[in-house]
């Protein structure tokens, strides 16, 4: 015990401080993106697309409607909130890993007037804006299928950007702690791939055992989902501070997790 | 970015320097100082804690006790001013493979707070100085590890610094690469920056160091320029002898004022009279020998010794 109390005490437990720099981060992932920026669209819209005319057609011709709507909107707006989700998490993970270690384009950067503070903003920019670009590719094939006809679905993009920075943040601590990509096949298999099952994404998770009801709400997914259907589908939404508040918070706990796990990585 | 405020004549102070990792004590309590202009050289063998110090010169790594000013600043508190006014070259390269030559430049000219349009002439200039200008369009893994190197020593003058940290920057390349870095490097001195360099090719230090410290197991164990260092540590006349046969052993073991050493078959006669020491190589045709002046390497093979380090 008193050995972790020590680690811990050895931390720089500063609030994280940035500014310009992490624009700077965050415009060289962005260059980066636009360079392969085709295959990676393709990706964003043609994976959706099969999911939806998949899942949304082919279910949807059995089961018709769910929780009062079509089951292909239903679907969709679902995918909205998981995509943001997954995305996000793989750029945190693979990308951020790929960058840290095998590149050391951090090394590079610690050379210059960044800091630490200023790599973890970018990136965690960085992630949520991929959340934003994926889950907008969703919107629009949704969209162009005829399954979000209303034009309100247009204020989710500011949540998917939070929904991106949200799982930004445990990606960042995740990778922050790995010495390998290996390792994150216990983040995605334990953490993320249960979440994209029990968080409403496919079906209403009023259908889930009581006690298993009780631990969702605690999944920053559900949050993402109980916002994002609603207002896509043009139905009323509830409790909008509590989901924007857990899905900051989750991001924000993440980020300043994921600075003082790298300063003590990337500064030794 | 505003002009240095204080130019102090030194641009690294240290004193109590020091650096533990849990046990290990990579940095041992070291005072130096590092005087503006020139290019001073930390010598030593591997572990023997160059890079260590380097790092916190750099604030990339935090010192467990002692003082540190760099360019006036005291760090690690002054990190981000420091390192605007710092060039890095590192030991590996770690340049972005995801882009080409000029955006290398561009995009880390862009941590610096420098726009594109800003640095353009410069990066073309430095391409130039380079050699790289042919290049400019290429992306980086389709470069030669010498061209890497020659982008590296560009890419750490993007911010025009005042200083350059070079550490072990031709370890690995070929003569033509070597050189060619060395020759930059003169004239970069010759702009007046100033330049720290960590190297174990003593043939580098001598070429390009005006003062130098040779440093093993965190502390500092010897200092001043080449010449100085040799005239200091050793004889100034070394005779190599291979394959020596055993009464030429008897017969150098009558002589005084001579040093010897045996390593393997080789034997290392350092004298102040080489006169006195080649007639007793006469009439053995069969011995081959080198007469050469002392040079950095036996100081420092006399200085931190001849065991391996790993």
């Amino acid at each position: 015990m008193s050995a972790i109390a020590a680690r811990l005490r050895a931390l720089d437990w500063r609030l994280p401080a940035t500014g310009r720099g992490a624009i700077t981060v965050w415009w060289r992932n962005f260059l980066v993106w636009r360079k392969l920026m085709r295959p990676s669209l393709l990706f964003n819209f043609g994976e959706p697309l099969i999911y939806l005319v998949g899942l949304g057609f082919g279910l949807g011709s059995f089961i018709r409607e769910m929780a009062g709507m079509p089951y292909l909107t239903f679907i969709a707006t679902g995918v909205l909130a998981s995509s943001a989700m997954n995305t996000a998490s793989f750029e945190g993970l693979y990308s951020v890993y790929a960058r840290m270690v095998p590149q050391q384009t951090y090394e590079g950067m610690l050379a210059t007037p960044l800091m630490v503070d200023d790599i973890v903003a970018g990136e965690m920019l960085w992630c949520a804006t991929k959340g934003v670009i994926s889950s907008t590719a969703i919107l629009l094939v949704a969209a162009a299928l005829g399954a979000i006809t209303d034009w309100r679905a247009a204020l989710c993009l500011p949540l998917f950007l939070l929904v991106g920075f949200c799982f930004a943040g445990p990606a960042l601590v995740v990778a922050s702690l790995s010495n390998s990509f290996d390792f994150f096949a216990y983040y995605i298999t334990l953490v993320m791939t249960p979440m994209f099952m029990l968080c409403g994404v496919f079906f209403p998770t009023s259908a889930l055992p009581e006690f298993v009801q009780g631990l969702v709400v605690f999944l920053p997914l559900w949050h993402a989902v109980e916002l994002i259907r609603p207002l896509s589908a043009g139905q009323p939404v509830t409790d909008v501070v509590l989901h924007v508040g857990v899905l900051a918070l989750y991001g924000a706990v993440g980020f300043y997790i994921a600075v003082l796990l790298l300063r003590r990585r990337l500064i030794t | 970015m505003p002009p240095p405020v204080d130019t102090p004549q030194y641009v690294v102070e240290a004193s109590g320097l020091t650096k533990r990792f849990n046990a290990f004590t990579a940095v041992a309590g070291v005072d130096f100082s590092i005087p503006r202009g020139g290019c001073f050289g930390i010598l030593g063998p591997n572990g023997a804690g160059k890079t260590t110090l380097l790092r916190m010169v750099l604030g990339q790594t935090l010192p467990t006790a002692g003082s540190l000013r760099v360019l006036g600043l005291p760090m690690p508190r002054e990190t981000r001013r420091v390192r605007a006014r710092i060039g890095v070259v590192p030991q590996m390269d770690n340049l972005d493979p995801d882009f080409t030559v000029y955006e290398n430049l561009a995009i880390y000219a862009n941590y610096f707070g420098l726009s594109r349009r800003a640095v353009h002439r410069r990066i073309e200039e430095l391409l130039d100085f380079v050699e790289l200008s042919q290049r400019a369009e290429t992306r980086i893994n389709t470069l030669s590890g010498g061209m890497k190197r020659r982008l590296s020593v560009a890419r750490a003058l993007v911010n025009d610094p005042e200083m350059l940290v070079l550490d072990e920057p031709t370890t690995g390349f070929d003569p033509q690469v070597r050189h060619l870095i060395w020759t930059r490097l003169r004239s970069l001195k010759n702009t007046g920056k100033t330049m720290i360099l960590t190297t174990h090719y003593m043939e580098e230090a001598e070429r390009l160091c005006d003062a130098l410290m040779i440093v093993d197991h965190g502390r500092i164990i010897a200092r001043g320029s080449p010449r100085e260092l040799i005239r200091e540590h050793v004889e100034p006349e070394v005779i190599e002898i291979h394959t020596p046969p055993p009464e030429l052993r008897e017969r150098l073991g009558r002589l005084n004022g001579h040093r010897v050493e045996y390593v393997g078959e080789t034997l290392y006669c350092y004298t102040r009279e080489p006169r006195d020491v080649l007639p007793a190589l006469e009439g053995m045709p069969e011995v081959s020998f080198m007469r050469r002046p002392a040079n950095l390497e036996d100081v420092f093979l006399r200085l931190t010794g001849r065991d391996l380090r790993e």
